[in-house]
């Protein structure tokens, strides 16, 4: 008799997980169906043609695929006065992003190895201060850093973005390599050091290729950062410098007559594709590299 | 011979905190320096100041009659070998032993040869290929020796090279340190916190604590004839007996009364020692402590006391008694017959005993 009622119990309980997990998964779904709503709408979107676009709904899918939209976004789109599309401005941030990237993850796993490896009188001031960069507001620095760059020269150009990138930056990336290399036991640099090795070789033989995981974080945060960057990039560029995220802005805000929806969100997407693409491509690297550290590898 | 390693007035200060004070030792050429104490005493940051990774604040270090006061690590003619045995992570076994000789701009043949030498010597010829993460703790143990031994140094420093080992691996491992100590003849400095591991490697051993060295002698020294209290307690297992006594002068010697845990005091003769003040700490070596008749000494003046506890140990059995308010352990043959809870009689080896003064706890005979 107890056996039974056990068991009925036991059944009862099993149903009541099942109903629980599927539960979960229709509440998981109706969340990635939120999320991924915008970015369905984009692509459909970005891949009819105006007609179907005023006639259609928004979430239909397109009767008709047609490619012109993104060729129109890509070299034909007009911002302001000029008709390029988005391929110019494309290559600016590229040429503002790739530079900033490396040369702000150089230093900072240079500024990383110091203030964690190398302990000097307010070592940990000077990290204090750089910790705090991280949080000051964009706005406050518009400023000064206009008034620094006009001095240095660079105001306005591509260099000056990439000084101002790299600037900005620094707080973030000395961060990420001082807490993993402050994992890095000592005796490691004070071994090299008795072998004969000195600041730099023992930075580039033994740290750096130690460094994979970190670097990658380092190289997504900060090729995020700065592409999508708008205040800076609307800030400190002008007529042929701009990054494409200022031209995205303008292509949408300056048409005049009809909105070509269908341009414009191919021109976004084409915006948003190198950092999907770098997130693609090392991300495995990030998930790691968030947690490496915490662990004792 | 001048002497290889050579400290002289060493002080080194964190701020206001004083690490070490007053440090003076030397050894000779083919020594082995073993510096001893509880964690926190300094010893191994007199290695890295040895060494040259920390700078100190007063005194001066000669190595091989070379002041290397201020001399960087890798001009000291130095090579080390650390706890965590700092193995670089990235680089093969092979990389690891050869990369001082790299940075040297060393030619590559006589890396080879050398690394061939090493590898041959600690018998790791086969792990030359693997990575640092793919060794077990005594492989790296042995790549790490590699590393120093590679450079031929005129001093070797270990910092707690074993404490990461198993019990078993870190005995062997000491075997194979002393073995190649005496095949070498190199001259070592090594920290432990292990007395056993200081006993049976040192020529010479300084114990230290709070930065201060206690005494400076040789393994039998250091044993035999403790400079004070805490040396007494520290070294040696189990540890050296501290009972408190009170002496009378009696002719040319002196008389010990200890207060016996449930009987009359216990009154022992010492012949050999004289003019020792009334209250005194006396030393007393569990091995000193035989039953009548086993092992005992001759001269061992027996005396009859309670036992407390009986803990066989193999070879031995240790006896736990109270004698002047103290714990008390003799070692006993292993077939004794002593019960916890009876009394037995007991042979003390007067000949053997140190005694301390329990104000200042210095040793006073």
């Amino acid at each position: 008799m107890t056996d039974v009622t056990h068991s009925a119990a036991r059944t009862q309980s099993r149903t009541g997980q099942i109903v629980l997990r599927w539960l979960l998964y229709v509440i998981l779904c109706l969340f990635a169906v939120y999320y991924l709503m915008p970015l369905f709408v984009m692509v459909t979107t970005s891949l009819k043609s105006l007609e179907e676009i005023r006639t259609g709904s928004l979430v239909a899918l397109p009767r008709e695929i047609t490619f012109d939209a993104w060729k129109t976004a890509w070299s034909g789109a007009c911002t302001g006065i000029q008709c390029d599309g988005v391929r110019p401005f494309f290559w600016n941030s590229v040429l503002i992003a790739v530079p900033g990237v490396l040369i702000s993850t150089l230093l900072g796993a240079l500024n990383g190895y110091v203030v964690a490896q190398w302990r000097f009188r307010g070592a940990n001031i000077i990290f204090a201060l750089m910790l705090f960069g991280c949080f000051i507001p964009f706005q406050v620095v518009l400023l000064p850093m206009a008034r620094v760059l006009g001095l240095m020269g660079i105001a306005g150009t591509i260099p000056g973005l990439i000084f101002v990138h790299v600037v900005y930056g620094l707080g973030f990336t000395t961060l990420f390599f001082r807490n993993y290399y402050v994992t890095i036991p000592a005796e490691l640099t004070k071994a090299a050091k008795v072998d004969g090795a000195g600041f730099l070789r023992i930075f580039w033989s033994i740290f750096l290729p130690l460094s994979l995981p970190i670097i990658v974080v380092t190289v997504i945060w900060q090729f995020t950062q700065i592409w999508n960057d708008f205040l800076f990039g609307v800030s400190f560029s002008q007529a042929g410098t701009q990054p494409i995220t200022v031209a995205l802005n303008n292509i949408v805000n300056s048409t005049t007559g009809v909105k070509e929806y269908n341009v414009d969100m191919a021109a976004a997407i084409i915006a948003a594709l190198p950092t999907l693409l770098v997130y693609v491509v090392a991300g495995k690297y990030f998930i790691r590299g968030l947690t490496a550290g915490s662990v004792k590898g | 011979m001048a002497p290889i390693l050579d400290i002289q007035n060493l002080y080194k200060n964190y701020g206001t905190t004083e690490i070490l004070k007053d440090i003076n030792v030397s050894i000779e050429p083919g020594d082995f320096l073993v510096l001893v104490g509880p964690s926190g005493c300094g010893k191994s940051t007199l290695l890295n100041c040895i060494a040259g990774l920390e700078p100190i604040s007063g005194g001066a270090i000669h190595i091989g009659g070379h002041d290397m006061t201020s001399v960087s690590p890798k001009d000291r003619d130095i090579a080390m070998v650390f706890q965590s045995y700092a193995l670089y992570p990235t680089m093969s076994v092979a990389k690891n032993i050869t990369f001082g000789m790299k940075v040297r701009g060393i030619d590559q043949k006589t890396q080879t040869a050398k690394l061939e030498q090493v590898a041959r010597q600690l018998q790791i010829e086969a792990l030359l290929n693997r990575k640092p993460g793919q060794l077990s703790g005594g492989q790296r143990q042995r790549v790490a020796m590699g590393r120093a031994l590679v450079r031929d140094p005129k001093l070797f420093l270990f910092d707690e090279p074993l404490s990461n080992l198993d019990a078993k691996l870190r005995v062997e491992m000491r075997t194979e340190i002393k073995e190649l100590h005496q095949r070498l003849g190199a001259s070592m400095v090594y920290v432990t916190h292990d007395q056993i591991e200081a006993m049976t490697l040192a020529t010479k051993i300084v114990v230290m604590k709070g930065g201060v060295i206690q005494q400076i002698g040789t393994p039998a020294e250091i044993y035999k004839r403790p400079a004070n209290l805490f040396v007494a307690d520290f070294m040696g297992n189990p540890a050296m007996n501290l009972i408190p006594a009170r002496t009378r002068t009696a002719g040319a010697g002196t008389e010990i009364e200890i207060d016996n845990k449930g009987g009359a005091p216990i009154i022992l003769r010492d012949p050999h020692t004289s003019n020792l003040p009334p209250d005194v700490i006396l030393g007393i070596r569990p091995e000193d402590i035989a039953e009548p008749g086993f092992r005992a000494a001759q001269s061992a003046q027996e005396a009859e006391c309670l036992v407390d506890m009986v803990e066989p140990a193999g070879a031995d059995t240790f006896v736990l008694t109270h004698l002047g308010g103290k714990q008390v352990t003799a070692r006993l043959h292993s077939e004794t017959e002593a019960q916890p809870g009876q009394r037995q009689k007991l042979a003390f080896d007067l000949n053997k005993v140190s005694y301390f003064a329990p104000d200042n706890g210095q040793r006073l005979n």
